[in-house]
């Protein structure tokens, strides 16, 4: 890996710690440093971005940032690394018909985004793995043949769990029984909960209220992501998402997570107060989808990620599908420091991306 | 069964392969079962019979089986 100009790794930085101009200078010095890697390793990269027009030498801002559009990686297999050193290609998950993400991945790259990712989890769940229910079927998981980004963002997350349950039989109907035995062995403790967004709000909290049932899961934290997918039709808003979960579980701790197969480890965790948090390792610029100008907090565009994990492939500036504003800049109640954002929905006659919000372990 | 019999045992069941193989050559997706699903079913593997509770960190970090006995001290398991 080529040598950092900052002297702290970036697995020291503090987590949700960077704020202003400290985070925007070091954050930035790592993003030039990559955009020239990937130019000297990558020749398609190096030749997109020519002919895009991005400025070959000076980025003064995070806005000069070259950035690719994300669905680039479906139609190619970009790696700025010698093919031997590729340890693991990950794959978005494409529904039939739809083509799938390639990411390839060294041992750099990897171990970087394994522990960014834990860094993040230790925010919202503590230093300690934790008794975890998973909300979804075993089956999900079973068949590693068939590895899907459901499967990759379970597995990814079951390391910071331990006597791991899943709350869901193999029809996706909720296992009442092993639940509750599984929480009464573990009463008293704290618990992770992790789904995906659509299949809690399905398969658990829609499952409860249509029986009239509740769970006793206080003790539970719940990690959702991956979006409302085939649902959206019936996709609530954050506050009422809380509320709902609440409702029949007693869960109070509720953090959704926004992140993409095409940067994994960086993710954007929710924090108590409602909002997406990037962590020390991203950052977000909002692009007006007609110009491609950046747009300031507060008005909505186009959701471009930043990240400085990516080195094995050409993928710390992506431009998303996605359609998002800015909430706030150092600024949130909860006393992190980091811009803030809010995800609305995607690009309308977007191609829908399957779900992406996987991590490898 | 000591240790040693102990932890092998792990990999043969977890990895379905014959104890003759568990040497410094075996490493993370050295063989198809040891991916990131038999991974994790040899770390609760572990912990269970040694009754450990491992650090995230130390499961990221537990890439062979050398490397594994090596994480194994730190919660007091000789192997």
């Amino acid at each position: 890996m080529p040598e950092s100009h900052d002297p702290v790794p970036v697995t020291d930085w503090p987590a949700f710690g960077l704020a202003g101009p400290d985070k925007r200078e070091r954050i930035l010095a790592e993003l030039r440093r990559l955009t020239r890697h990937h130019r000297d390793a990558c020749p398609p990269y190096r030749a997109i971005v020519d002919k895009l027009g991005f400025p070959t030498d000076t980025l003064d801002t995070l806005e000069d940032v070259p950035f690719l559009p994300v669905r680039l990686f479906k139609r190619h297999r970009l790696l700025s690394v010698p093919d031997g050193d590729v340890v693991k290609t990950m794959t978005s998950s494409g529904t039939s018909g739809q083509s799938r993400s390639q990411i390839v991945l060294d041992k750099t790259t990897s171990a970087l985004q394994v522990k960014v990712l834990s860094r993040i989890m230790a925010e919202v769940i503590g230093p300690k793995r934790l008794p975890m229910l998973v909300i979804d079927g075993r089956a999900t998981v079973a068949d590693r043949y068939r590895f899907s980004a459901r499967t990759a963002g379970i597995l990814g997350f079951s390391m910071f769990g331990r006597d791991v349950a899943y709350a869901l039989n193999d029809d996706m109907t909720l296992n009442r029984e092993g639940t509750r035995a599984f929480l009464d062995k573990h009463a008293g403790q704290d618990i992770l909960v992790f789904g995906f967004t659509f299949i809690v709000w399905r398969h658990l909290i829609r499952a409860l209220e249509e029986a009239g049932e509740s769970l006793p899961l206080e003790g539970g934290i719940l990690i959702h992501g991956g979006g409302w997918k085939q649902l959206l039709a019936q996709a609530v808003a954050p506050d009422a998402f809380r509320a709902r979960v609440a409702g029949v579980t007693g869960m109070t701790r509720v953090h959704n997570y926004y992140g993409m197969v095409e940067q994994t480890g960086s993710i954007f965790m929710e924090c108590g107060e409602g909002r997406l948090h990037a962590s020390a390792w991203s950052e977000i610029v909002i692009r007006d989808p007609g110009t491609f100008a950046p747009l300031p907090p507060g008005e909505s565009g186009l959701v471009q990620l930043l990240s400085v994990l990516p080195h094995s492939y050409p993928g710390h500036s992506l431009l998303s599908e996605d359609v998002g504003h800015i909430l706030g800049r150092d600024d949130c109640p909860c006393g992190r420091a980091g811009t803030t954002l809010r995800i609305e929905g995607r690009l309308e006659h977007a191609e829908i991306r399957g779900c992406s919000d996987t991590y490898p372990p | 069964m000591s240790n040693k019999e102990k932890y092998d045992q792990v990999f043969v069941e977890s990895f379905s392969v014959s104890p003759d193989v568990l040497n410094a050559d075996f490493v993370y997706q050295c063989v198809p079962q040891w991916d990131s699903v038999g991974h994790m079913a040899m770390i609760a593997a572990l912990e269970d019979t040694f009754d450990i509770m491992m650090e995230t960190e130390d499961i990221i970090e537990f890439s062979s089986y050398t490397v594994g006995k090596e994480k194994l001290k730190k919660y007091g398991v000789e192997v």
